[in-house]
């Protein structure tokens, strides 16, 4: 079985795994009323989903192009550092503090310019400061959202 | 006649500074390749949130027109398409550009996205009114069936594979149940706290649209935009007016190929640009010079993927239908002000509709307009490195998230939507028919809840959802549209299985 079959079988197979759960839930829990219109769709789901994932198991599935290793391992530090972001560091920092470190943290690493002048460590701090300023601008003197604020801002 | 009435509300100093900022800034986005309409305009609503629903439509409105007509820019100067639409426009433009004719070429692309999307727009205030007052003879059963044709039109019709574009429609229905029944109050799929009011939209779609981008840039790497903007030379304005209409042809070919395209819900502006481009080609005299600069090429294009906008809201102000994916992202826009369409958004609020339709015919114009003189700083900023792109991206999704409800569970929401999209879009899945789902399930739920309740009644669930002429022919319509994508996908497997033994 080659790895782009796997992958398919994989990511199929999760998705008949939802399927499952939702047909299970809607034809198990009360009131039956509240429940018929997920029981008419948790059918259609289960069974478009059980066709992808047999189709993926015998290797027939053509459309899409499944994750290569490279684009995995370029995306994952990105990937880690929204997660951080959006998961824990928006709450538990303020999201103006977290914002400007992830922005800064996302654009030095993968910003094309070298990493070895201060010239292009100074251009970074600058746009992170600028997108700053417009966001403060656009969110809390314009649309007047009170976002967390948790240490410093 | 009645949308001449609204047509002062387009110039009250606000609507007009939002139509401004829409076009500008719409123009400016569509020429930056990675960033699709469909996301600019879902990252744009939780700014139409704070303002009156009027307002926030032609704010959304302007961006979707000008994002399809600034896509050219960087198609032509940089070869890069800024949208799907403007994939044919590269085909002869950039050859143009390449020949010292980029400002000709961008003149004539913006010129015939004006003349396209206002004959468009054209057809969006004439047939809307007509087929509205049709609506109205609708019942739950016809309701419900509708919202089913929207999604599988899309579902099959949007996405590579038939039935992975059906099951993404699926899970969007699925999620659209999720949080506590309108009728009976009980709890649906609540499996985390933040679910309890069930999944917002507006964050739904910022995650749908934008995250996977985000995580699209974060995959290529340290990667340089690494593209030639070819400068572009002065040309003459008027020259290229007369230019324009000595191809009436492609121009007539470009702008009614658009519009019946765009009426088709789920066959967007990448089909509508490329069909133009192919007839044009063949009913063309100098159909050989296509591809190697030659003007009719992106005359055709460009009329065609402005003209089908227009159209393409047809479905969605009527029957609830959105024809494209930035078509749903609207519904959206409009659902957030409680507003719903079709006869309700024409009877109750004829000044939202008539507002919102006439700003798209003067942003036609201001488009045109704007598009001639900010072509050059738009080619600009599609340069910048993609990497400030993502962060830049990827900070809006999360303060515009949290700005609809200032709910950290709509951030939660927006984020694990969104790495679920990328993920499952690397298998096929496509994001178009879920958002579908998503926005389409309430209305379909609603509706047949009623239409059981009527068929209890009557003579019974049978009889109530599959007879009567009209349901026979909306149901028709949903076998077709799949047959049509099935027929299709087998089509082209079995031509690639022979090329494949061929070779």
């Amino acid at each position: 079985m080659n790895l782009n079959r796997v992958q398919h079988s994989v990511s199929s197979g999760m998705v008949a795994l939802i399927g499952l759960w939702v047909c299970w839930v809607s034809f198990t829990q009360q009131p039956s009323e509240a429940f018929l219109f997920p029981r008419m769709i948790s059918t259609v789901f289960v069974l478009l989903a059980l066709w992808t994932f047999a189709k993926a198991v015998l290797g027939w599935s053509k459309v899409g192009t499944g994750i290569y290793a490279k684009h995995f391992t370029n995306m994952l530090p990105g990937l880690l550092i929204a997660l951080i972001y959006v998961f824990w560091a928006a709450k538990g920092l303020g999201f103006y503090t977290s914002t400007s470190m992830a922005f800064f943290i996302l654009l030095s690493l993968y910003d094309p310019a070298s990493h070895t002048e201060i010239r292009t460590w100074v251009k970074r701090l600058i746009i992170t400061a600028v997108f700053m300023v417009v966001m403060y601008g656009l969110f809390a003197k314009l649309l007047k959202v009170y976002t967390p604020r948790e240490i410093f801002f | 006649m009645e949308f001449i009435y609204y047509f002062g509300n387009v110039f009250q100093p606000m609507s007009f500074l939002l139509l401004l900022v829409g076009t500008i800034g719409g123009l400016i986005l569509g020429a930056t390749p990675g960033l699709s309409p469909t996301m600019a305009v879902a990252l744009l609503i939780p700014f139409t949130f704070h303002l009156e629903a009027a307002q926030g439509l032609i704010l959304l409105g302007a961006a979707y027109t000008s994002t399809v007509a600034g896509g050219a820019v960087s198609a032509i100067l940089l070869k890069i398409p800024g949208a799907p639409a403007n994939i044919a426009t590269t085909l002869d433009g950039h050859t143009m550009a390449k020949k010292g004719k980029g400002a000709r070429a961008l003149q004539l692309s913006f010129l015939a996205s004006a003349v396209g999307g206002v004959f468009g727009v054209l057809l969006l205030i004439f047939l809307t009114p007509v087929l509205a007052k049709w609506a109205l003879a609708f019942g739950p059963s016809h309701l419900f069936w509708l919202a089913i044709i929207g999604v599988t039109i899309i579902g099959s019709l949007d996405s590579a594979s038939v039935v992975k574009g059906l099951l993404s429609g699926c899970i969007g229905l699925w999620l659209a149940t999720i949080g506590f029944d309108d009728i009976m109050g009980a709890q649906r799929f609540i499996f985390h706290p933040a679910l309890g009011g069930g999944i917002n939209i507006i964050a739904a779609l910022i995650g749908l649209f934008a995250i996977p981008q985000v995580l699209s840039m974060f995959a290529e790497g340290r990667k340089d935009a690494n593209v030639e903007v070819i400068e572009v030379e002065k040309s003459s304005l008027a020259n290229a007016i007369r230019e324009l209409f000595s191809h009436t042809r492609a121009l007539s070919i470009g702008t009614v190929t658009g519009s019946v395209i765009g009426l088709i819900p789920g066959v967007g502006g990448q089909i509508a640009g490329l069909v133009a481009y192919d007839q044009s080609r063949k009913f063309s005299p100098e159909r050989e010079k296509f591809g190697t600069g030659h003007s009719e090429g992106v005359i055709a294009a460009e009329s065609a993927n402005n003209a089908m906008v227009g159209p393409s809201l047809v479905p969605l102000l009527t029957l609830s239908i959105p024809g494209s994916p930035t078509a749903a992202v609207l519904l959206g826009g409009l659902l957030i002000h409680g507003i719903f369409p079709g006869t309700d958004l024409f009877d109750n609020h004829p000044d939202v509709a008539w507002t919102f339709i006439n700003s798209m015919l003067i942003g036609q114009i201001l488009m045109c307009m704007f598009g001639l003189y900010i072509a050059g700083l738009a080619a600009r900023v599609a340069q910048v490195p993609k990497s400030i792109m993502a962060a830049i991206v990827l900070g809006l999704a999360v303060f515009g998230s949290y700005s609809v409800q200032s709910s950290m569970g709509d951030v939660y929401v927006m984020a694990t939507l969104g790495i679920m999209m990328y993920f499952l879009e690397r298998f096929g899945f496509s994001a178009a028919p879920l958002v579908l789902g998503l926005i389409l399930g309430p209305i379909a739920e609603a509706n047949f809840i009623q239409g059981s309740m009527i068929a209890n009644a009557t003579d019974g669930m049978g009889a109530y959802f599959l007879g009567g002429n009209m349901n026979i022919f909306l149901i028709a319509i949903v076998v077709a549209s799949i047959g049509y994508s099935v027929g299709m996908e087998l089509r082209e497997r079995t031509r690639n299985s022979t090329g494949g033994e061929a070779s």
